[in-house]
């Protein structure tokens, strides 16, 4: 197991040295001047040199991507002796809108996405896996009808449709809570949780639908195993049969998805649902960085969001592992 | 609770009526495409402590019978009719509720492919002890202990360490052992073996027969063997019964049935197997065809279309009517179902025992 654990934490670190490498050359080969922004309007082609000195862009590309490189592990001082801005490591760069650390911004946002994405994942994963289980077991009956028929809803509408809908019914028409947004949790727990739930629901809507149908098919799949058929054999009751032979078969496929879905969503994948509920999170950074073509940070979310999908792969193999014994002793 | 207690509901059963009598019993599929009769009014009965084996091709409905007699089919799309008396109660009409109860405890069942029917994510020991404590108000340790118990009493080397492994662990004869553990546990009335040597080596084979063989003697249980190797039944059964199209279309002794089979099918069958001993250079003889469509059985014998030897009956019978299952004469219990009359039977073995 031990050993199992340490292959993937190689292939993870090897998958997200590969990612650095085609994300600085994407940011590299971008046709805009990064120094021109930083400059301003009154702009002097002394001045316009001297900043593109000080952060580092009058060198060679491979000198660029050792700076980097290097900055992630020992961190990287930007300008000269003057206005000198330390990074510490891991060194994604300086924004050049703000002149901040990327680092530092984006871990200012990632509470609001950690709590976002876990909160909901928690409640989709719950609600989905049992809706599918019901449907599977009352296959072709009314129960099962509904749980495909809500999910097909759950599928077809838009995050901004059903967000922008959740806002007017409870916000403006029926005012049950407050305007939407994120509260730090160790602020304000309640307002941590009042301004959360209509993300939340929102996000959930969009993901069960998912949920119930994957669970729905991996379940009437393990239906037809001989184990289950062993299982009932056996005199085991049919609730037994169900969620303990059937879910433990069922759940691994689930496993595999919630994590990357999970290491997507705090990653800032919920750029939409936070645009629709005014969550500044690291999705809206995001998408803030690409219109001001602040590419240290475009870079910085990149490579951030990429490491927690890489990460969440590592988990999902472990406990696919821990699930499987075939995985874990092969 | 002593782990030798028999386990069996005390039924008093009529002292002559059998131990197991199923009667007229039928398993039908209503589909799309019309009503798949499997099982089509099969009767046979089974003594404790002898065995019957039920020979056919796949699609005879073989298996069928034997998970109805689980009452596996309850609270499915198919359609059972019938009667399955075990001891004097019948499990056709048994509530679901008090079927589980009987279900691993008085009948168990041994599946053909035993990668396949133990549970992937859990070790063969846990699956054994499921097995006995769904039945028993035991400890898990009891249960695991009485696991282990089995696992040696079907003959695995170091059953307290395999009992923590998991089936793919396991070798194929392995496997199939702690299966017949898995469903011996509870030390049943009826066994039910369905293909217990499909998917094993050859050599392996027989060592699961004699297996079963003696915990059969040691249990007293009676074992149903389904099959489509007649030199298995011949081996371990007490009485055949041969399945067409969900029909019996022969039963009887097993002495009675090969030594002088009375349907051309049977024929086919005795005739489509190797013998040791024989000649090397003799070609098998399959049966030419394949198993008849279960929706849309052939008019008449089920049989007709691939029977040799429907040019011997005359005026078309055999696809007219559909032949009566008949005592054969000199014999006890011996039926056939085949419009040839004896007389022509006794000229066709006579000219291919000329041959």
């Amino acid at each position: 197991m031990l050993r199992y654990l340490i292959r993937r934490l190689l292939a993870a670190a090897v998958i997200l040295l590969v990612i650095t490498v085609i994300t600085f050359v994407i940011f590299y080969a971008l046709p805009s001047n990064p120094a021109l922004l930083a400059c301003g309007k009154t702009c002097s082609p002394s001045r316009l040199a001297e900043i593109k000195h000080s952060l580092g862009l009058d060198q060679s590309f491979m000198t660029q991507f050792w700076e980097f490189f290097k900055g992630l592990f020992v961190g990287r001082d930007y300008g000269d002796q003057s206005l000198r801005v330390h990074c510490g490591a891991p060194c994604l760069g300086l924004s050049f809108q703000t002149d901040t650390p990327v680092l530092t911004t984006l871990l200012g946002d990632f509470p609001a996405d950690l709590s976002l994405g876990l909160g909901a994942a928690v409640v989709f994963l719950v609600l989905g896996v049992g809706l599918g289980m019901v449907a599977a077991v009352r296959r072709g009956k009314a129960a099962d009808k509904a749980a495909v028929g809500f999910a097909l809803v759950g599928v077809s509408v838009q995050i901004y449709f059903i967000g922008l809908l959740l806002l007017f019914l409870f916000v403006d028409k029926w005012q049950i809570l407050p305007a939407s947004g994120y509260t730090p949790i160790t602020q304000d727990p309640a307002a941590w949780f009042q301004g959360l739930i209509l993300p939340w629901i929102t996000l959930v809507i969009v993901y069960l639908a998912m949920y119930t149908r994957l669970t729905r098919s991996s379940m009437l799949e393990v239906f037809a195993e001989d184990y289950m058929r062993t299982a009932r054999a056996k005199g085991l009751p049919a609730r037994k049969v169900v969620l303990k032979h059937g879910l433990r078969a069922a759940i691994t496929p689930i496993i595999t998805i919630f994590g990357m879905d999970v290491g997507s969503l705090i990653g800032g994948s919920a750029v939409i649902t936070e645009s629709v509920f005014g969550i500044n999170g690291i999705g809206k950074l995001a998408v803030d960085s690409v219109q001001n073509s602040d590419l240290p940070v475009i870079l910085g979310t990149t490579l951030f969001a990429a490491t927690f999908v890489v990460l969440a792969n590592v988990v999902v193999d472990v406990v696919y592992g821990l699930v499987d014994p075939r995985v874990r002793l092969a | 609770m002593s782990l030798q207690t028999s386990p069996h509901p005390a039924q008093v059963a009529p002292a002559s009526a059998p131990f197991l009598d199923v009667r007229d019993l039928r398993v039908h599929f209503p589909t799309e495409d019309g009503i798949v009769k499997s099982v089509d009014g099969v009767s046979f009965t089974l003594e404790k402590g002898s065995t019957l084996g039920i020979v056919g091709e796949s699609g005879s409905g073989k298996s069928v019978t034997s998970l109805a007699l689980l009452g596996l089919h309850k609270g499915t799309r198919a359609q059972v009719s019938g009667e399955i008396r075990l001891e004097g109660r019948d499990l056709v009409a048994l509530p679901e509720h008090d079927m589980r109860a009987l279900r691993g405890r008085t009948v168990s069942m041994i599946f053909q492919d035993p990668l396949s029917a133990l549970h992937p994510y859990f070790t063969v020991g846990a699956q054994i002890a499921e097995a006995y404590q769904v039945h028993h108000r035991v400890s898990k340790k009891e249960a695991r202990d009485r696991a282990v118990e089995m696992l040696k009493r079907v003959g695995i080397p170091q059953p307290d360490r395999r009992a923590k492994d998991y089936p793919h662990q396991f070798s194929g004869g392995m496997r199939q052992r702690a299966m017949i553990a898995m469903s011996l546990v509870c030390d049943p009335a009826l066994l039910i073996a369905d293909e217990p040597t499909t998917a094993l080596d050859v050599t392996v084979q027989a060592q699961i027969l004699d297996l079963i063989r003696d915990l059969q003697e040691e249990f007293g249980s009676a074992v149903i063997l389904i099959t489509h190797d007649l030199g298995v039944v011949a081996d371990i059964a007490d009485d055949i019964l041969v399945m067409y199209g969900g029909r019996r279309i022969e039963y009887g002794s097993v002495r009675d049935v090969l030594t002088r089979p009375e349907h051309p099918y049977t024929w086919g069958l005795l005739e489509s197997m190797p013998h040791i001993g024989g000649d090397v250079e003799r070609r098998l003889n399959p049966i030419a065809g394949s198993p008849p469509s279960l929706i849309d059985l052939p008019s008449g014998c089920a049989f007709h279309p691939r029977c040799t030897f429907k040019g011997w009956v005359p005026h078309g019978l055999c696809a007219a009517e559909r032949p009566e299952l008949l005592a054969v004469a000199g014999t006890d219990r011996h039926i056939a179902a085949c419009h040839l009359t004896a007389e022509t039977k006794r000229e066709i073995r006579g000219r291919r025992a000329a041959q």
